[in-house]
């Protein structure tokens, strides 16, 4: 009798299934519950790999319905690579279509969040710009370059206020969030990253500038439809989070 | 605007945001290095007990509210809250 | 790779811990009696951030070993060629004093499932992991150890003792050994078997590095004792016993403790390191 992994491994993630056959105690008993061992480990330490990156996402809906949404997501979505740093990557997208958290649907944009903040913790070092030589470049020279921003960086728009809705479930005090949408710039100065929430316009002139366009062409695009983008407090988040990484003057990309 | 005005008012937010920036003493060396991981680790323990986690299943049609009977949600009031959830406002997201 | 001035090639008959980032400031102060610290090398294959700087800075005061928990190499499939590509990244760029993996499998059909699950112990299965684990040491270019995995069950269809299918990897392949005696407890309990005799069995001068942790007690549907092996507790006297029972056939051998679930403050994991200590320092002769 022997039980090949694929069997193993439907019998592991799926507890209606009865225990394999051709496993025992040892001492002559089928194996039982000592299956479960092996279950019980798959799930706990899936579970608690979430746990620890998405800590709002469980604050949000609360201990005991984390532990259970998260059973149902491991359990339909088990990693794929063996870096657990990475696992959940996925879980915006089902939560996006989880029907009993429907009504809060924020939801998967604060996992979107949370999962940004994971990868930016984890992202390349790469070497910042130091300001005097943002402030020695001649303002016509500026408008025509392009920047490498860091790899850390990330940047996460919503329809939801997911940054004051982070920091009222992760920060003592923190006020409740109001209604309205944020556009969270991640940056990381050295290994933590950073949120700030970025102004109307902020997060288009961010991703012109990291898809390579210059920085008078991401000025332009971020004040389509703006009349009055604040580009001193986009570009304040850009240099306090040491996110400027290269700057290529000239007309050559 | 003309694009010398355009200029000027991208040179003016540039020495604007660099004179906001506040120089806060950096940590030298290892010590940046103090900090606790964000994310999930591999290790090669094994969970405590040999029950629950890997044998419960939990039926959730038609259980929506009782699934969000404990968690912080309930306790955000937006504007147009309901029962922990938030209205959806209108703003077109470009793609 | 980094600078290799205080390069360690090989880790010290002496205590060494597994490491937790939280320790980090404590551990760079006074690791008394540590000399060397194990890492699971999956949480360092990230690009770049505080875990990598870590490991910088760890890696000039202490002789370094990467234990891998994910490369499945009791799997029934091929290795992950990415996975491996990855850990031969690391190797290249810490190069450890050590490295080694576990006997057991993790994925199938590219799922990984995050623990380490049994296989039978048959000429089949022993052809299958002796190929991964040439395979493994070709990439990485470099020996490795290979662990006795914690059983909760057996395999009906398994036709070797572990002792001899662990020593045949060894012979075929050229590996070490890395022996859990926390294991070795926990499998032997849980299938009715004498741990000693295991001892007996194993091939000891294969050894390259021991392993101790906590364990905790439940039952099985009889009644039947059923050790777990969490990691979140202090070592268990019957497994001090085990190791000095151990210690006195194999000679000094390089002793790790492992803590990974309810990680406690760093004295208290000091501790456990100072008894690890005293056990090296004061091996029974063998009767």
């Amino acid at each position: 009798m022997s039980v090949d992994q694929t069997h193993f491994r439907k019998a592991l993630l799926n507890s209606a299934l009865p225990t394999p056959e051709g496993l025992s105690d040892g001492r002559g008993h089928p194996a039982g519950a000592r299956f479960s061992v092996y279950r019980n480990n798959v799930a706990v330490s899936l579970t608690e790999a979430l746990e620890v990156s998405f800590p709002v996402i469980r604050k949000l809906i609360g201990d005991e319905n984390f532990k259970a949404v998260m059973g149902v997501f491991l359990r339909q979505n088990p990693p794929d690579t063996p870096m657990i740093s990475q696992y959940g990557a996925t879980l915006p997208a089902f939560l996006e279509k989880f029907a009993p958290l429907a009504h809060l649907a924020y939801l998967p944009d604060v996992a979107r969040l949370e999962q940004a903040l994971r990868e930016s913790y984890h992202a390349a070092d790469g070497s910042p710009v130091e300001p005097e030589i943002l402030q020695s470049i001649t303002p016509e020279t500026l408008m025509g370059a392009r920047m490498t921003l860091a790899p850390a960086l990330r940047l996460v728009r919503s329809r939801w206020p997911i940054h004051d809705i982070w920091t009222f479930n992760m920060e003592p005090g923190a006020p409740q969030p109001a209604g309205g949408p944020q556009d969270v710039l991640i940056t990381r100065p050295e290994y933590d990253p950073l949120m700030t929430s970025l102004p109307p316009g902020g997060a288009t002139f961010v991703d012109a500038l990291r898809q390579g366009n210059t920085f008078g062409d991401a000025h332009d695009h971020a004040s389509v439809g703006i009349t009055d983008f604040d580009l001193t407090t986009t570009l304040g988040a850009l240099i306090a989070g040491r996110a400027i990484h290269a700057i290529a003057t000239g007309d050559t990309p | 605007m003309s694009t010398f005005m355009k200029t000027a008012a991208i040179a003016g937010a540039m020495t604007a945001a660099l004179a906001a920036q506040t120089t806060t003493a950096s940590a030298a060396g290892q010590e940046k290095c103090y900090g606790v991981s964000l994310a999930g680790e591999n290790d090669c323990k094994a969970g405590a007990g040999t029950t629950c986690a890997g044998t419960s299943t939990v039926d959730y049609q038609g259980n929506a509210w009782t699934l969000v009977d404990a968690g912080t949600c309930t306790e955000m009031e937006l504007p147009g809250d309901r029962m922990g959830s938030l209205e959806e406002l209108d703003r077109d997201l470009p793609a | 790779m980094l600078d290799s001035t205080h390069r360690f090639t090989t880790l010290p008959a002496a205590p060494g811990v597994g490491y937790k980032p939280q320790h980090f400031a404590q551990i760079m102060a006074d690791a008394t009696p540590v000399t060397w610290l194990e890492i699971h090398a999956e949480n360092y294959m990230g690009d770049g951030g505080r875990p990598l700087a870590q490991l910088r800075h760890l890696s000039e005061k202490f002789a370094m070993s990467v234990h891998g928990v994910g490369l499945s190499i009791g799997g029934e499939g091929a290795l992950n060629a990415d996975h491996l590509s990855r850990l031969k990244h690391l190797c290249n760029w810490l190069n450890p004093a050590s490295f080694s993996e576990h006997l057991a499998w993790s994925t199938h059909d590219s799922q990984y499932l995050n623990d380490l699950l049994p296989l039978p112990y048959t000429p089949a299965t022993l052809t299958r992991v002796c190929d991964h684990i040439d395979q493994v040491q070709n990439a990485v270019g470099r020996p490795m150890l290979l662990e006795n995995p914690s059983s909760y069950l057996a395999f009906d269809e398994s036709t070797m003792e572990e002792t001899a299918f662990l020593d045949e990897l060894s012979q075929r392949t050229g590996c070490g050994l890395l022996l859990d005696v926390n294991n070795v407890f926990i499998s032997a309990t849980n299938l009715g078997l004498d741990p000693r005799a295991y001892i007996d069995a194993f091939p000891l001068d294969k050894v390259g590095e021991i392993h101790l942790g906590g364990h905790d007690e439940d039952a099985d549907d009889h009644g039947a004792p059923l050790l777990i092996d969490s990691h979140g507790r202090e070592v268990a006297d019957p497994v001090w016993a085990l190791l000095d029972y151990t210690l006195a056939r194999s000679g000094p051998r390089p002793l790790l403790i492992e803590w990974d679930a309810d990680v406690p403050d760093w004295p208290v994991l000091q501790a456990e390191t100072v008894r690890a200590a005293n056990a090296l320092s004061h091996i029974p002769a063998r009767p």
